[in-house]
């Protein structure tokens, strides 16, 4: 440096020396971890509103399987069923699927040839019902049985719960491989730390002689690793929104695939990134730096 | 009351012999002690023990009139901040200037930087490094950055001074500067210890000798 010292305008310098070669290879390794971690948080978050879109179509219809009693068709049975229960609170629309479309559905379990004319086969009446304030299962019955019809109210609870269940594993999956990658990092962290601090011993010995208290040292290498890690969890954090945009434009309206459809809002899953990894890091830097400081005399 | 005293001390490194051996004497506020010895005779090893940079295996070290093994390790710190030290190898931080190194005691203890920024000029000047501030120690010579660590040693106004060959790299005129200021501080209050080989400065500050060898304290007079 040249020129007069300015007392004025001096500022204390790093108490840790700056940064070496080995930190970007750190910096490399969390950014990845981070990577990993957004896009299992996009995936989550794209299975979770793929469960609630299914959950919304099974939810917002029911299907009325109606058998015709004595006396009467199975068509005129049907009609009669769809009728009773379009004046129902909570349907929007009750339809009687022809004999044809009934037959068709039928036809892959038992066969064309199976389907004799005189085989009873029962009717059914889809319902499409009030998004907001769907019919119960039991409001249909109820109805049905008023009306006199023979028939068995199927409102798809069964495969809610199922994708319900299913939604919710996903969740906890995903979950759990965040919290392992976040362990992962933190363990990486850890050992990192204790390198900065074997490299830097005579740094740290020289500042512990001179009276820093171990709190004072671990500061110094939790703000150090903390700022490391945020700038690698604004990599990761960015290149994973990279990823899920190019999924987005790729995948068209509707997502990557209907199966997993990402929203636009969902790629601001990863903002918090570089917030989560400097937290992670700077305790983990922390907790490494005081456990060994503990040994010195 | 002391502001350091061994009684029966031992020490040990690792599981090596001991480097020094039932060890008693105590040190008065206000006084000046020189430490003499052959090389390996315990001078550093005691200075250690009394810079608290390590633990006596035997025996009994009070500093301020506390014992240091019942000393609470939170304690420990503040402790430290009351002794200066002067090391042999010098213990600079060379990613440091001459002036944040000379600092360093100041901003440990948490002292704002305007509080004491003026103190630290002037403490440069006066050991003549007042031209090098900006200086990195790598670009120091061996004299040079001597007087940095005695600067950074005496810059908080220490209790006890302790000084491992402080003139070891120094011309004798340095030499003759630097126990100036060690007995100044002395003056001023600071307990001083001074670890030498120099005989010249022993006999020309004619002060109490403490004398070690193979370990032991050994009486003026009394040979081994």
């Amino acid at each position: 440096m040249s020129g007069p010292f300015d007392l004025n305008r001096w500022k204390p310098g790093p108490l840790l020396p700056p940064r070496d070669a080995r930190d970007g290879a750190l910096v490399f390794v969390v950014a990845v971890l981070c990577f990993l971690a957004c896009l299992t948080a996009l995936a989550a978050l794209a299975a979770n509103r793929a469960a609630d879109g299914w959950s919304a179509q099974l939810s917002g219809s029911a299907t009325v399987v109606v058998r015709a009693k004595a006396g009467e068709t199975p068509d005129s049975a049907a009609a009669r069923a769809a009728e009773t229960l379009a004046g129902v609170k909570g349907v929007s629309q009750a339809q009687a699927l022809t004999k044809d479309k009934a037959e068709a559905l039928l036809e892959p379990w038992i066969g064309r040839d199976a389907l004799v004319a005189d085989l009873p086969t029962p009717r059914l009446v889809t319902l499409d019902l009030d998004p907001k304030a769907p019919a119960s299962a039991e409001a249909l019955t109820k109805a049905l049985h008023e009306a006199a019809v023979d028939a068995v109210v199927d409102d798809h609870s069964r495969w809610i719960a199922d994708i319900e269940r299913g939604a919710g594993l996903a969740r906890w999956a995903a979950l759990g491989v965040f919290g392992l990658i976040a362990a992962a990092a933190a363990a990486v962290i850890t050992f990192a730390t204790r390198a900065g601090l074997a490299a830097r011993h005579e740094v740290i010995e020289v500042l512990h002689l001179s009276g820093a208290e171990a709190g004072f040292i671990a500061k110094l290498f939790q703000n150090r690793f903390a700022a490391m890690a945020a700038s690698a969890g604004l990599l990761g954090g960015a290149a994973a929104v990279i990823v899920g945009v190019t999924a987005r434009l790729a995948g068209g309206g509707a997502g990557l695939t209907p199966v997993l459809p990402l929203a636009w809002i969902d790629l601001l899953a990863p903002l918090p990134c570089p917030l989560i990894a400097a937290l992670v890091a700077g305790l983990a830097a922390r907790a490494a730096a005081l456990r060994l400081l503990r040994d010195m005399p | 009351m002391p502001v350091v005293r061994f009684e029966g001390v031992s020490m040990r490194y690792g599981r090596g012999p001991e480097t020094l051996r039932d060890v008693g004497f105590s040190l008065a506020p206000g006084s000046f002690h020189f430490l003499t010895g052959a090389s390996g005779a315990g001078k550093s090893s005691l200075l250690k023990l009394i810079y608290l940079a390590h633990r006596a295996s035997r025996g009994r070290v009070e500093l301020f009139g506390r014992d240091i093994s019942l000393v609470h390790a939170g304690d420990l710190p503040f402790l430290r901040r009351r002794i200066g030290v002067v090391f042999q190898e010098f213990r600079l931080l060379e990613h440091l200037s001459v002036f944040d190194n000379a600092a360093l005691p100041l901003r440990i203890a948490g002292r704002k930087p305007n509080t004491y920024r003026d103190d630290v000029a002037e403490l440069l000047h006066w050991v003549g490094l007042g031209e090098r501030m900006h200086a990195l120690p790598a670009t120091l010579s061996g004299g040079e950055k001597q007087r940095l660590a005695i600067a950074r040693a005496v810059v908080d106004r220490p209790d006890v001074l302790l000084a491992d060959e402080p003139t070891g790299n120094v011309d004798p005129a340095m030499s003759l500067r630097l126990l100036r200021l060690f007995v100044e501080l002395n003056r001023l209050g600071t307990t001083v210890l001074i670890a030498t080989h120099d005989e010249e400065l022993v006999a020309r500050a004619a002060r109490p000798v403490l004398h070690l060898e193979h370990g032991r304290l050994i009486e003026p007079g009394e040979a081994e």
